[in-house]
């Protein structure tokens, strides 16, 4: 008599999974890599299932972002936003520190730099060279504000700053609202005045009496800023000493707690930080494309800054090459029919590499039986 | 006398894990009505084994016969069909819920409706023909480890089991407790139980077993061989290969000035009950205080707030400073070590390097700080330096501290916390599942440090090394010191009446 | 500004976040935390919807939409559960997922218009009962009666009953579940998908019942977030979440109506005064999920009831042991 007999159906093959051991080197980048060709995969899929034509779609994508200098120069532009919100972003995540709100934190940030000129805080005709560090200053002020609502309710409450930073996402749109549907709005319409020239971010096309072939580039100051603070972030993390405990709480909070680290104070430091970053997005996006305060300021940077920052592993200097590529997929795809692939091609991708996470840990193999 | 089959048979066991091998052809049987001792050192495989008998695991290569019967079990709710039941050493009860919720935990009655009332009286009268008090209508959560070992024994009774798997069952037992225990366990074998007692106690393995098995490193070194007349060096032979049993030198020692005064400290632990009541206990340099007891009186909160990782009422001086209350930096920074239970959720960092690991504690200080930054030059120096002279066996300094194994993340932890150079170490169950290399290691660690004048408390439930290493006992019962004795000429029965409450036994002279 | 009117409106609207809530305290009961509620609402609320209008059968609808759920709930469960990832991410991808498909599908469909495409009902003489007949009983879409079974039979369901037991179990220690043959993944995969069914469920409500149509980008306004939120505050209680729900959507039906009448008694009203200033009422349901889950979370830490201790954790047999 036999007790408990196999309820598995006897295939000829299994699918084993070994823990492993050491992670080879590579392996996170082809992991992420093959992710996203499946994930492309499956859209292209999902794509031709209500009709559309995937081929014609990625193609035009390519074509759209990176087929000329100047379509390259609007890649880089819609990739500028995305650097600071997916900084933002990984900061806050390297720190298990999930920070969904990098939406609300760019309106904040662009509410703030609006707020100098529109309020205004600076006499109209101040020369460029005060009014763009004072909006700089308000961008990155305001979003770490609205940052660090959220880090203060985790510190003090232990409150899930998921669900904090997602209700602060649409408080603050409905903050915007206000000031452009009120104070701001110019003749009715919900949007700002434009920005007098002293506040706009200088644009390389501002550079083509010097350089002709500058001339209708709007890659703007704004993609300097990402870059530097792309690496500043990196050098944060890596060789000082809050960067080591932001590293070290993100990997076991108990450790290190054990070892002294104040872990209240470096969440409203990291909330603060991830905040003005993404504040600098909003910035960056008011003062340098758009050069006025509206309504939606945002086609979800914030939330593509969640998925750039997932996919470069939250390794700063990954960010950018991410941001650059989703700068182009947001670009192309505001002319592709539907209008919600690019959101969907997104969702995609991030479920794919998530998904792709599993063979950092265990090998697969298949073994006959 | 006719053949009586054995009630459990196991051959050829193979099991592997990636990087080794648990057990290597283990062959283990098991006579119906007979206590038989599972011996080994930590990571010998003994509970590989029975985890494979009890159908948590299954085994790579061999066969398993279940009164004489071939088996498979493709899940425990298999072998618990087949009468085995197994008691883990880390108890599978769910804090949150009744004792009666508990035993009825994964049963296929009732069906549907939980109708608690019915089942509790059917187990307290089960518990009453068994001789083990229990209240089936109490939490989990509430009940002392030695009840809750009760609990345990009962859900398998409860079952039907026949044959009990018992994994390291003292490990969380006073002298008394474990008297008790095995009492208990006499009179469910008279009844016509059999019992597989996986331990590494040489003593009570002696002492309850009728045979005994030892695994050394994944093979058996000796088979159901009959207890009756094996001597504790036999049976370390056996264990390890070589006639050991410790004998470290210990040097008398000079105690200076007294480097950690605790008065007057009272604590809550995390359910919010009282766990530490008025403590007052001294520490001087130089000199091991070993805290005795049973788990769960209070010693991981003495060591909480000594390390500032709980927050307490009363006077905590280190070096005249007074740490009681304050958070674990200002513990560090008065020159408090600590060596914590928990060497993977607490004392390390999993997926950060050896290095970084390295420099949990030393990061604030020159040279490795440099102001705000990190000499990530020298830091990188300073932990190959420590790997080797600490012996951490790790292929690299940017291995992931999670691959060591348990003897070389420890040897790690001690690498950093001794190059602080502390006034105070806390050594909280500092040997727990190691193997005895790593043991020798660590106690030759704390003995050098108290020759060179630190002062450390020894925190342990393992009786055998705090008589070994300290100077002065003190026992620790329901957060109340109830006596400090000298180590020398210690008696542990003594000891063990002090560590049961028993009135009239030790007063608390710090 | 009637009382009644506002409070049946508040339990009608309610009743969505009371499905989602109630899925995601099974899921997470069960030890998986799904933030993927938003997008699977938002793919029922397509499905219910397209569906229920294409074919004229809104039961049909209503199926395909917990099924739509259930299957995003899937997708979750196998990469949380089986492949062992985070699952706040995973949930969080899922709601990319589930928001972007359901765009993409949507796309074209024309929005309000139509009515409710469910049935919608009077009960008989409890009706009658002053004010709570009013509020309760009259007039109210099947799916807020399917509410009001819901929440008893959860309650019975997880403390009453033997799977109940298990389940939570599975969330608090799944060590010792398995330890007894209790399958923890297949209960964490049922629980996870049976949450996805009924944000699937709670998204139909939307699109079906309470605000008939589709509409795009605006279709949950955040309500699959509200109600994760909803679960803290209610501290993993059927009874607790359905006061919550109703709550919370009572008042964003008041902030509603405060932008209405000219004057309030004489007084006037602010906010038809000046338009923008509505945009602060329309603030309150959002800040009032933050000030509601201060108090659930110091609630928590001060009865020392907490979340289930596995919630979150991926539930890997014991390898090497300890």
């Amino acid at each position: 008599m036999t007790i408990g007999t196999s309820r598995r159906p006897a295939l000829p093959f299994a699918i084993t999974a070994e823990r492993r051991l050491e992670t080879p080197r590579l392996l996170p980048l082809t992991t992420t890599l093959g992710a996203v060709g499946v994930a492309l995969v499956i859209s292209g899929f999902l794509i031709l299932l209500i009709g559309g034509d995937p081929i014609a779609s990625f193609g035009h994508i390519i074509v759209s972002a990176f087929g000329s200098v100047g379509v390259l120069s609007d890649t880089l532009v819609k990739a500028t936003p995305l650097i600071f919100t997916g900084l933002a972003c990984a900061l806050a995540f390297r720190m298990r520190l999930w920070n969904i709100g990098a939406e609300g934190q760019f309106y904040l940030g662009a509410w703030g730099a609006s707020l100098i000129v529109l309020a205004p805080v600076v006499p109209p005709g101040t020369p460029g060279i005060v009014t763009i560090p004072l909006m700089v200053l308000a961008g990155l002020v305001a979003g770490a504000v609205w940052g660090f609502i959220a880090g203060w309710l985790r510190a003090r409450f232990n409150v899930n700053e998921i669900i904090t930073t997602l209700m602060l996402n649409y408080i603050a749109i409905l903050w915007v609202r206000f000031w452009v549907f009120g104070p701001w709005s110019e003749g009715g319409f919900q949007l700002s005045r434009q920005f007098p020239k002293e506040a706009w971010l200088p644009r390389l096309t501002d550079l083509s009496s010097v350089l002709t072939v500058f001339s209708g580039l709007t890659v703007h100051l704004g993609l300097a800023f990402g870059i530097v603070a792309a690496i500043l972030v990196w050098f944060v993390l890596k060789r000082t000493r809050k960067g080591y405990e932001i590293r070290l709480i993100g990997d076991n909070p108990q450790a290190a707690n054990y070892a002294g680290v104040n872990i209240r104070r470096n969440i409203m430091l990291v909330m603060l930080a991830s905040g003005g970053l993404a504040g600098l997005a909003g910035m960056a996006e008011v003062g340098g494309v758009v050069h006025r305060m509206q309504d939606a300021i945002s086609p979800g940077y914030g939330f593509t800054g969640v998925i750039i920052a997932y996919l470069a592993k939250f390794n700063p200097l990954y960010v950018v090459f991410a941001a650059i590529a989703f700068g182009a997929l947001i670009l192309a795809g505001r002319e592709i029919q539907p209008a919600g692939i690019p959101s969907m091609i997104q969702g995609v991708i991030l479920f794919c590499v998530i998904a792709s996470d599993v063979l950092l840990r265990y090998k697969i193999r298949l073994v006959r039986r | 006398m006719t053949e009586t089959t054995l009630a459990v048979e196991m051959r050829g066991i193979v099991k592997r894990f990636p990087g080794l091998v648990a057990n290597d052809h283990v062959d283990f049987d098991l006579r119906q009505g007979e206590v038989h001792a599972l011996l080994g050192e930590n990571g010998a495989g003994k509970s590989t084994l029975m985890n494979i008998l009890a159908g948590l695991y299954h085994a790579d290569e061999g066969e398993i016969l279940v009164d004489g019967a071939p088996v498979r079990f493709v899940s425990p709710r298999d072998a618990i069909a087949a009468g085995l039941g197994m008691i883990h050493q880390h108890f599978t009860l769910v804090p949150s819920l009744t004792v009666t919720e508990n035993i009825l935990l994964g049963l296929d009655e009732p069906r549907f409706r939980l109708d608690l009332a019915r089942y509790e009286d059917a187990i307290r009268k089960l518990a009453e023909e068994v001789g083990l008090r229990v209240d089936p209508s109490a939490k989990v959560w509430q009940l002392s480890v030695g009840e809750q070992q009760r609990v345990e024994i009962l859900k398998m009774l409860y079952r039907g089991a026949r044959i009990l798997i018992m994994d390291e069952p003292t490990a969380v037992l006073a002298p008394q407790e474990t008297e008790e225990l095995f009492r208990t366990l006499r009179g469910m074998t008279s009844r016509g139980e059999s019992i597989v007692f996986i331990s590494h106690k040489l003593d009570e393995v002696l002492a309850i077993a009728d045979r005994i098995t030892v695994l050394r490193r994944g093979k058996v070194t000796a088979s159901g061989t009959p207890a009756a007349g094996k001597t504790k060096p036999d049976l370390a032979r056996l264990m390890v290969g070589r006639e050991v049993l410790e004998s470290i030198e210990k040097v008398p020692s000079v105690p200076g000035a007294v480097v950690l005064e605790l008065d007057g400290v009272s604590a809550v632990n995390d359910k919010g009950l009282a766990a530490l009541r008025d403590v007052a206990l001294q520490v001087r340099s130089g000199e091991i205080v070993g805290l005795a007891g049973v788990a769960g009186n209070g010693q991981s909160e003495l060591a909480q707030v000594v390390t500032g990782l709980r927050p307490c009422h009363g006077r905590i001086h280190v070096q005249g400073r007074d740490v009681a209350n304050r958070p674990a930096i200002v513990a560090i920074e008065s020159g408090v070590a600590h060596v914590p239970e928990d060497r993977n959720g607490t004392g390390s960092a999993p997926n950060l390097s050896v290095a970084d690991n390295m420099i949990m504690k030393s990061y604030r200080l020159p040279p490795i700080a440099n102001g705000w930054f990190l000499n990530v030059v020298i830091a990188r120096q300073r932990a190959e330096e420590l790997k080797a002279e600490y012996e951490v066996a790790a292929p690299t300094i940017d291995t992931q501290a999670r691959l060591l194994s348990g003897g070389n993340l420890q040897r790690l932890i001690f690498a950093r916390e001794i190059t602080s150079e502390p006034k105070l170490i806390v050594a909280v169950q500092p040997t727990r599942g190691l193997d005895v290399g790593a043991i020798e290691t660590v106690h030759r660690l704390l003995l050098a440090q108290r020759a060179a004048g630190t002062a450390i408390l020894l925190v342990s439930e393992d009786l055998d090394e705090i008589l070994a290493l300290a100077d002065r006992v003190a026992v620790i019962y329901e957060g109340r010191i109830a006596g400090v004795v000298d180590a020398e000429g210690a008696d542990v029965h003594e000891l063990g009446l002090m560590m049961t409450g028993t009135p009239g036994h030790g007063s608390a002279v710090a | 500004m009637n009382p009644e009117i506002i409070l049946a409106a508040g339990v009608a609207s309610g009743t969505i976040l009371l499905f989602a809530a109630i899925g995601e305290i099974f899921s997470e009961r069960a030890g998986v935390i799904n933030l993927g509620v938003e997008g699977m609402m938002f793919v029922g609320a397509l499905a219910g919807f397209k569906v229920g209008v294409d074919t004229g059968n809104p039961w049909l609808g209503l199926v395909l939409a917990m099924a739509a759920g259930g299957a995003l709930a899937l997708l979750h469960a196998i990469v949380s559960i089986h492949f062992q990832a985070d699952q706040i991410v995973s949930g969080l991808s899922l709601t990319f997922l589930g928001t972007g498909i359901a765009l993409v599908l949507g796309e074209g469909l024309s929005g309000a218009g139509g009515g409710a495409l469910l049935p919608v009902l009077t009960i008989p003489l409890v009706s009658s009962i002053p004010f709570i007949g009013k509020v309760f009983f009259s007039n109210q879409s099947i799916l807020v009666y399917v509410g009001y079974l819901l929440v008893p039979a959860a309650w019975f369901w997880i403390h009453h009953t033997r799977p109940g037991l298990h389940l939570r179990a599975v969330g608090e220690y799944p060590t010792a579940a398995d330890a007894l043959g209790i399958n923890v993944y297949r209960l964490r995969y049922v629980y996870v998908v049976f949450g996805g069914v009924l944000a699937g469920l709670a998204g139909a409500a939307i699109s079906m019942a309470i605000t008939p149509g589709w509409f795009a980008n605006q279709e949950t306004s955040g309500q699959g977030w509200i109600a994760v939120g909803l679960v803290i505050f209610a501290q993993w209680s059927p009874f607790r979440a359905l006061i919550g729900a109703y709550l919370i959507a009572t008042i964003r039906r008041l902030t509603l109506d405060l932008q209405g009448p000219p004057d309030f008694f004489g007084i006037p009203n602010p906010f038809y005064v000046y338009q923008p200033s509505t945009f602060f009422l329309d603030m309150l349901p959002y800040v009032l999920v933050i000030v509601v889950l201060v108090i659930g979370s110091r609630a928590a830490l001060r009865r020392r009831l907490g979340a289930p201790a596995a919630l979150g954790l991926p539930y890997v047999r014991g390898e090497r042991g300890h």
